[in-house]
C-alpha cells in the first residue's frame, strides 16, 4: 500500500441540504489545489529538509559554532534559502488560490444559498444569535488563515458566506482526510468517549468555538439524549452550522453566538466541554481566561476535550519552524504563542487537579466511502489523521 | 435589513479575490518574482481545469459510442489538418515566450534606442 495514497476527488465531498452547488470547474479547481497541497507536502517539503541539512544547518554551525537551538533560529537561517522561499511563496499562493475558489463559487450562488438558510433557521429556538457580542481582536485583528473577512464578516443581511466557503474547502485543504463531511475531530473524540468511558453519559455537552458545527454535530449524534451547545462570536458561521445540522436530522443542537470567556450558563452546568482547533485561534489574555471558564461551567466528574495540533516543547527546531509556518505566513498569530505553553501548567491554574491531567493521542475515525481499502489493524498510512487530545476531569 | 447592501449590488467576481486581512509575506527578495509566480499559478489551475473538462468530454464522448479513446490516442491527423495544428503550436509558444523575443530582440536594437523621456523631451523642441 502507498504510503501516500492519491488524495479523494472533491466530488466525495459530503453534500447535505445546506452545501452550495458545484460545477465541473469547481470540483477540478479543489482537486488541483488538493494535489497541489499533497505536492508541497510529501514532495516538495522534504527538499525543503534537505536543503537544511546540505547548506543552511552547515552555514549556521560554521557561523555559530553549534546547531539552531530553537525553531525561531531555523526560521531566520531557512528565510533566505532558495526552495524554502519557493516551497512557501508555493503554499501561501495555494491557500490564496483555495480561498478565491471557495468564494467564487459561493457568492455567485449567493442568494438562493442565504434564503435556504433562512427557510431552514427560521423561528428555530436552536439558533440563537445576539448582535451585541462583540468580536475579539485576536478574532479580528487578521484574517484568519487568509479567509477574507475572516469568520465573523457579513457581507449582506444573513450573511452565511463564511460558513459556506469554509465548509466548502477542508475537504480540499485536507486531502479528504477528515471525511466527507470534514468531521474526523468529532468523531475521533465520540469514538474515544464510546471506547475509554463506555458508561460516561453527559446530561450536557458543551462546545466552544464551533464554527460550521463540523465536529460538534458527530457528538450530538454519538449522544442524542444529550442536550448540546455550541458557541461562536461569529454570526455566519452560526447561521450556516445551524441550517447544516438541521439538514443532517440532527435536533438536539443548540448553536449560540456567544465567547466562550463568559457564558451565562450555571456553574457545574455541562458534562463535557470540548473543542476542537480552538485554543490556537485564541490568545494569551483569552485562553486563561477561557479556560476558567472551562472549569466553572463542568460538574464534578466533568471532561474537559480539546483536539489540537502538537506542543512544540522536545520537538526537534526543525519539525517545530516547520509547524510555525501557519503561524507566520498563514495569519494564525497566536499558534506560535499556543504551541509553546506547558498545557499541563495551565489547566492547573484553570483549577483542574493536577492529577486529572491528561494528553493523548486519538486516531480520526477512516472515512470507508473515500477511502475504501480497509486496513483496520495497526496504522492507516496516510489515512488517518492523527489528533492531540489534552483535557482534564473535574 | 438596514446597512447591508443588496446581493444584486455585490461584484462576485471582486469579492471572490478580496484580500485577506493581515500584512501579506513575500518569499523571495524581488516582490516581482512573487508576482510572476501567483499568476503563473492561477494559469496552472485553470490550465487543469480545462484539462480535466476536456477529460470528461472525452469520456463521455467514449460512453455514448461517438469515438473511443483508443481512437482518440492513436489519432492521425492527415496533411492538412497536420499543418493547421502544427501552426497553431507555433503560435502559442511565440505567444507565451512573447517577452523572451522581445527582450531578445532589444539586445539589438537598445543602443539605439533612447528612453521614451528623452524623447518627449525632444518633441518640445522639433
Amino acid at each position: 500500500m502507498s504510503k501516500h495514497p492519491l488524495p479523494p476527488s472533491w466530488q466525495h465531498v459530503g453534500r447535505h441540504d445546506m452545501f452550495p452547488q458545484s460545477g465541473h470547474d469547481d470540483t477540478a479547481r479543489f482537486d488541483f489545489l488538493a494535489n497541489m497541497n499533497g505536492y508541497l507536502s510529501t514532495k516538495l517539503s522534504p527538499k525543503v529538509r534537505v536543503a537544511y541539512d546540505k547548506r543552511v544547518k552547515p552555514a549556521f554551525e560554521q557561523a555559530h559554532v553549534r546547531a539552531p537551538e530553537t525553531r525561531h533560529e531555523v526560521r531566520k537561517a531557512m528565510i533566505s534559502d532558495p526552495i524554502y522561499q519557493t516551497w512557501s511563496a508555493l503554499r501561501r499562493n495555494t491557500m490564496e488560490m483555495r480561498q478565491q475558489a471557495g468564494r467564487g463559487m459561493v457568492l455567485r450562488q449567493l442568494a438562493p444559498l442565504v434564503d435556504k438558510a433562512r427557510e431552514l433557521n427560521e423561528g428555530s429556538p436552536n439558533l440563537q444569535l445576539d448582535p451585541s457580542v462583540k468580536i475579539p481582536r485576536h478574532v479580528s485583528a487578521v484574517d484568519i488563515h487568509c479567509m477574507p473577512g475572516g469568520y465573523h464578516t457579513e457581507l449582506v443581511a444573513d450573511d452565511i458566506s463564511a460558513g459556506a466557503n469554509y465548509d466548502a474547502g477542508i475537504f480540499a485543504t485536507t486531502g479528504g482526510m477528515l471525511g466527507r463531511y470534514n468531521d474526523g475531530g468529532g468523531q475521533a473524540l465520540a469514538q474515544w468517549l464510546k471506547k475509554e468511558h463506555p458508561d460516561f453519559k453527559p446530561r450536557r455537552i458543551l462546545d466552544l468555538g464551533c464554527t460550521v458545527g463540523h465536529n460538534v454535530v458527530p457528538l450530538a449524534q454519538a449522544f442524542p439524549d444529550t442536550e448540546v451547545i455550541a458557541v461562536d462570536v461569529a454570526a455566519p458561521m452560526l447561521r450556516y452550522a445551524h441550517a447544516r445540522a438541521r439538514s443532517m436530522g440532527v435536533d438536539n443542537l443548540t448553536f449560540r453566538q456567544a465567547d466562550a470567556e463568559s457564558l451565562d450558563y450555571p456553574d457545574g452546568h455541562f458534562d463535557i466541554i470540548s473543542t476542537a482547533m480552538f485554543w490556537h485561534e485564541s490568545s494569551a489574555k483569552s485562553m486563561p481566561r477561557t479556560l476558567r471558564e472551562v472549569h466553572r461551567l463542568l460538574a464534578k466528574g466533568g471532561l474537559s476535550a480539546n483536539l489540537e495540533q502538537p506542543q512544540y516543547h522536545g520537538m526537534d527546531p526543525y519539525e517545530a519552524f516547520v509547524r510555525d509556518w501557519d503561524a507566520y505566513n498563514n495569519n494564525e498569530p497566536f499558534w506560535s504563542v499556543m504551541h509553546e505553553y506547558d498545557l499541563h501548567k495551565m489547566m492547573a491554574a484553570a483549577g483542574f487537579e493536577d492529577s486529572k491531567y491528561f494528553e493523548t493521542t486519538v486516531a480520526g475515525v477512516v472515512d470507508r466511502s473515500i477511502f475504501p481499502e480497509a486496513n483496520n489493524d495497526g496504522e492507516d498510512y496516510g489515512r488517518a489523521a492523527l489528533w492531540t487530545m489534552f483535557g482534564a476531569w473535574k | 435589513m438596514s446597512g447591508f447592501p443588496a446581493i444584486a449590488d455585490l461584484d462576485p467576481i471582486t469579492l471572490a479575490g478580496t484580500r485577506p486581512k493581515g500584512k501579506r509575506p513575500y518569499f523571495f527578495e524581488d516582490p516581482a518574482v512573487e508576482r510572476v509566480m501567483s499568476i503563473a499559478m492561477a494559469i496552472a489551475m485553470e490550465h487543469a481545469v480545462t484539462r480535466q473538462r476536456l477529460d470528461a468530454l472525452e469520456r463521455l464522448i467514449e460512453s455514448k459510442g461517438l469515438a473511443t479513446r483508443a481512437e482518440l490516442e492513436q489519432f492521425k491527423p492527415d496533411a492538412s489538418a497536420e499543418a493547421e495544428r502544427t501552426t497553431w503550436m507555433q503560435q502559442y509558444i511565440a505567444r507565451v515566450l512573447r517577452i523572451v523575443q522581445q527582450e531578445a530582440e532589444a539586445l539589438e536594437n537598445e543602443a539605439k534606442e533612447p528612453p521614451l523621456s528623452d524623447l518627449i523631451a525632444q518633441m518640445r523642441d522639433e
